[in-house]
């Protein structure tokens, strides 16, 4: 953390960025948020640990509004977003002075009490596979790394960035599940347990908006849940039709653009696995399309918004 | 509130026999803002007009829904009598009842509750319509023809003599296409190559027609009257310029292996050739899957030999790219391959051949230099039986539903011919039907019957067996005698089905026009629209919208060739005001439209937005709307719904989807 740091401090006060966006301490140990450092002695507050899962990519698009460059930190699978961006011509690259972080796989706070941990007040950030010590009110806990880590780290892209200007710190790997064994276990059901399946998931949906909000491929100008030109203008659910409606529409807005960066199931208040509905996509997108991710680069044709003459055919037939 | 006029035609007893016109009257006046509403038999006559232009007049109608017929019939025809009497054309609806309604049902009761759920649809968006100006684009006076068999020759020929300048696309290194493949042409028996070079030399020579032999349409962008075409040149490793035609080099070259796509694979052509020796234009080809020189880097003797040094192996293939009016589809068509009917054996014997095979075999110029004879042993067949509807008419997935046509006409003529030349050979035909509906044609047939004793057995071959003695037992049935029939015959001949060419559906995708289950082409109306596809600008010649002979091929070509001309001979096409628009305010700028635009309508400007106070330089879509041709495919694309089709917009929609689920 402390090189993070002495490095943003030297391209403040050199000038080369105007601002650094990075995480600052939260209410409490395990939820740093981003936050924005315009002056070399706020630097004080930055923080960069196992809680700091936020993807501050999305973050770019109003640093970009802004006078001068600004320096963010993009850990390994947070660089896809911002790629991803860049394509989509919502960030400026000219603006940007992006350093690569190293990620030793991120903590849940959530997962935590799940494993009887509760009050948690500081904790040692080891590696993945190793033993995860949490100072808490009560005393020192421990828990193995990997019951603490968020859903995404067990299925990693990978620790390459995609695109940074300098990188700083270690990496280590972190997979130990298969990405889609949840999708397939859901594709396997009937069509009753499935419809079952989601209706007690999105029931659970109060519409704050945060899955939304947090989602670096949802950075539309209005969103058209905002609308008023359509019956969708935001409001709470109101009937089942309603919470499984914004949640689908989102997936499809979001279909072949999610670099399955997992914030929307992360940021989840109620614990819903949002990401499933992604990742669904990109299974079928892998297995129609050809492997396909998302952010990985600039040059390659997104297969949703490309067209070949031997391109499959899918409209057919009920899955 | 707009004023609403609704208008429920009859057609005849064609809506009114199923639907309840006067019902669908009566509900219509229930509708918020309709204040007119009437029926009447023939709403499209001039006196159904009549009554709308009255209706308008004294109702002072803001909006209209016509409930009639497919809005590809007259949809036309109600928009301008709107615009006649002072209504903007684009606030005409027409609700469907006929194609969608009347047609498909027979139970009165429902079809009248589902023909007034489509009023309902139509009235809801009529509400929202606004009015909207056609704009006028400019047309090229240049017209593409794909393909240069006989259709794409006569069309091309045809519109070259209005004056206009006419390119021909040919994939091979000549054009002539199957006629010149084919030996003597029924029903009169005269020698193809005869009739068809002298058109090819014409086209040749026309000062207005460009042929790019050896060349493929890579790319098509535009509308009617504006296309851009980019064409592969494929790289002929030989200068067009300095190559005499003598042939030195086709006589020296080493490699002789690969097979005569012209002789259907009968012998053998060198790799730098010619397909035939009237080729046009009588420039060879290399090969290069075939070519020693530029395979291995060793060789060069057609250079060495070549005394005008137009030989040229650094030759690479170049895109030329081109505007045009119109375009014309004449790519032909293939026989199907016979690897489904193992029963006929044509995969095993070298004896059983397809009829465009026995073309080849009879020809002077084909591998057996015209003498008929069996390709495995080179004995004169004194037995030859000829197995018709070999694909077509086809129930199951082997082959195909349709008649290919031209088969019972071709058949007829190969057994006279036979019959003719080699009057000791026996020739038996099976057949399920003769079809010989053409002039002259029924008499060639009987001809073939009558004079040439050509023994006609109807009835079906179940299998073809090679013997071990090299001779072939054909497995019958003669239906008429209701008996069995087993026949030693030294040549079987294969009627095989014809399919469209292989890249007709490519080339169909990259014009955006229809095709059917079997890849012909679709015309925009199969009676009264034959030559032109639904899509603009695109024109149809020759086989590629379904079987034909020679003599319905060149009519087909010049009725294309006319309605090129009439397009043509036009300086300004309306242009369809349903284009996208892009709305500022809600647009991110992130280019997902213009990736998947298939015109190229949408580029990205950077301007100044005042988004409720707030001023910001933001990336915003602009749709040109000359080349928009209002698909749509951006506004579903589209994350924010900030693109939306002028005429379609989502707001209409969605207002249908209630009206029909209220």
């Amino acid at each position: 953390m402390q090189e993070l740091i002495v490095k943003a401090r030297q391209l403040l006060e050199s000038g080369e960025v105007s601002r650094v966006l990075g995480w600052k301490k939260g209410e409490f140990e395990y939820d740093p948020e981003p936050a924005f450092f315009e002056t070399a002695e706020s630097l004080d507050g930055f923080v960069y640990n196992g809680f700091c899962g936020a993807n501050l990519s999305k973050y770019m698009i109003e640093a970009g509004k802004k006078e001068g460059k600004t320096l963010v930190f993009l850990k390994p699978c947070d660089s896809y977003s911002y790629n991803q961006l860049l394509r989509e011509h919502r960030v400026d690259r000219e603006k940007a002075y992006i350093i690569g972080v190293g990620c030793k796989g991120k903590l849940s706070g959530n997962k935590l009490p799940f494993e009887g941990i509760l009050k948690v007040t500081g904790a040692d950030y080891p590696d993945a596979q190793q033993t995860l010590t949490v100072q808490t009110l009560y005393g020192t806990e421990t828990v193995a790394y990997q019951d603490a880590m968020l859903e995404r780290c067990h299925v990693c892209k990978g620790k390459e960035h995609v695109v940074y200007d300098e990188l700083l710190g270690e990496s280590c790997d972190t997979v130990d599940a298969d990405r889609f064994a949840e999708v397939e276990r859901i594709e396997a059901m009937s069509p009753a347990e499935k419809f079952a399946f989601f209706q007690e998931e999105l029931s659970k949906c109060i519409r704050c908006n945060a899955c939304r909000n947090v989602c670096p491929a949802c950075s539309c100008r209005k969103c058209v849940f905002d609308s008023t030109a359509f019956d969708s203008a935001q409001k709470a659910n109101t009937t089942p039709f309603e919470e499984k409606m914004f949640h689908i529409i989102r997936a499809f807005h979001v279909a072949g653009r999610c670099t399955d960066c997992g914030e929307c199931s992360r940021v989840c208040p109620q614990g819903i696995p949002l990401h499933l509905f992604n990742r669904k996509f990109i299974k079928d997108i892998n297995a129609l399309y050809g492997e396909y991710q998302a952010g990985s680069d600039l040059e390659s044709k997104a297969p949703l918004t490309s067209f070949t003459t031997d391109d499959a055919e899918p409209g057919v037939g009920r899955g | 509130m707009k004023r609403i006029g609704v208008f429920v035609c009859h057609c005849g007893s064609n809506i009114a026999a199923t639907v309840d016109v006067k019902k669908v009257v009566e509900m219509a006046l229930l509708e918020q803002g309709v204040v007119h509403a009437e029926d009447y038999p023939y709403m499209c006559s001039e006196a159904g007009q009549q009554r709308i232009a009255e209706a308008i007049r004294e109702k002072q109608l803001e909006g209209i829904v016509v409930c009639s017929c497919s809005p590809r019939m007259h949809e036309a025809t109600f928009r301008k009598c709107a615009e006649r009497n002072g209504l903007n054309p684009y606030l005409v609806e027409i609700a469907n009842v006929r194609e969608h309604c009347s047609w498909i049902h027979k139970d009165m009761q429902e079809a009248t509750q589902k023909a007034v759920i489509l009023m309902r649809a139509a009235v809801a968006k009529v509400h929202l319509n606004t009015p909207l100006q056609a704009g006028e684009s400019a047309v090229t006076k240049r017209a593409l023809v794909i393909g240069g068999g006989i259709a794409g020759i006569q069309t091309a020929l045809d519109i070259a003599d209005a004056g206009y300048p006419v390119d021909i696309v040919e994939k091979e290194p000549s054009i002539g296409g199957r006629m010149s493949q084919l030996d003597k042409t029924f029903p009169t028996l005269d020698c193809s190559a005869c009739i068809l070079t002298p058109k090819m030399v014409e086209a040749a020579a026309h000062e207005n027609i460009t042929i790019h032999t050896w060349s493929e349409v890579e790319k098509v962008s535009g509308f009617v009257g504006s296309f851009t075409v980019e064409i592969r040149k494929k790289a002929r490793y030989v200068n067009m310029d300095k190559c005499t035609g003598c042939g030195i080099c086709q006589e020296k070259c080493p490699s002789k292996k690969p097979l005569s796509e012209f002789n259907r694979g009968l012998n053998t052509r060198t790799a730098i050739y010619t397909p035939f020796a009237q080729a046009i234009p009588n420039v060879p080809v290399i090969d290069p899957n075939a070519c020693i020189k530029l395979k291995t880097g060793k060789c060069g003797i057609c250079e060495k030999f070549c005394q005008a040094g137009a030989i040229d192996y650094t030759q690479k293939d170049e895109i030329l790219t081109q505007q045009y009016g119109a375009i014309v589809v004449a790519t032909g068509f293939d026989t199907i391959k016979l690897d489904k009917y193992g029963e006929y054996a044509y995969n095993e014997s070298k004896d059983v051949i397809t009829s465009l095979e026995l073309e080849r075999i009879m020809n002077a110029a084909g591998p057996t230099k015209g003498h008929l004879e069996r390709l495995s042993d080179g004995k004169a067949p004194k037995e030859i039986v000829f197995i018709q509807c070999v694909g077509s008419r086809c129930s199951d997935d082997r082959g195909k539903p349709y008649c290919s046509k031209i088969c019972c006409m071709y058949t007829a003529k190969h057994a006279m011919l036979i019959r003719d030349k080699y009057p000791d050979t026996n020739v038996t035909v099976f057949y399920i039907d003769v079809r010989t509906p053409g002039k002259n044609f029924d008499e060639f047939y009987r001809r073939a019957v009558e004079d040439y004793g050509v023994n006609y057995v109807k009835g079906q071959v179940g299998k073809v067996a090679p013997q071990p003695d090299g001779s072939l037992l054909v497995h019958g049935v003669d239906l008429l005698e209701n008996k069995q029939i087993l026949k030693k015959a030294d040549m079987v001949v294969l009627a095989t089905a014809i399919e469209p060419n292989p890249d007709a559906r490519k080339i169909a995708t990259m014009l955006t026009a229809s095709i059917d289950t079997n890849n012909f082409l679709t015309e925009a109306h199969p009676k009264l629209r034959p030559v032109e596809s639904p899509t603009a600008g695109v024109f149809l010649s020759g086989v590629a919208q379904g079987p034909k002979d020679i003599p319905e091929t060149v009519a087909q070509a010049g009725a294309a060739a006319v309605k090129v001309i009439g397009l043509l001979a036009k300086d300004k096409l309306k242009t369809n005001p349903c284009t996208a628009k892009a709305d500022e305010l809600r647009c991110n700028g992130c280019s997902q439209c213009a990736n998947v635009c298939p015109y190229g309508a949408i580029s990205y400007e950077t301007r100044q937005v005042n988004d409720h106070g707030i001023r910001e330089d933001r990336r915003i879509a602009v749709v040109n709307s000359a080349l928009c041709q209002g698909c749509g495919a951006c506004t579903v694309t589209c994350p924010s719904g900030a693109m939306d089709l002028q005429g379609f917009s989502n707001r209409q929609i969605i207002a249908e989807v209630d009206a029909i689920c209220r």
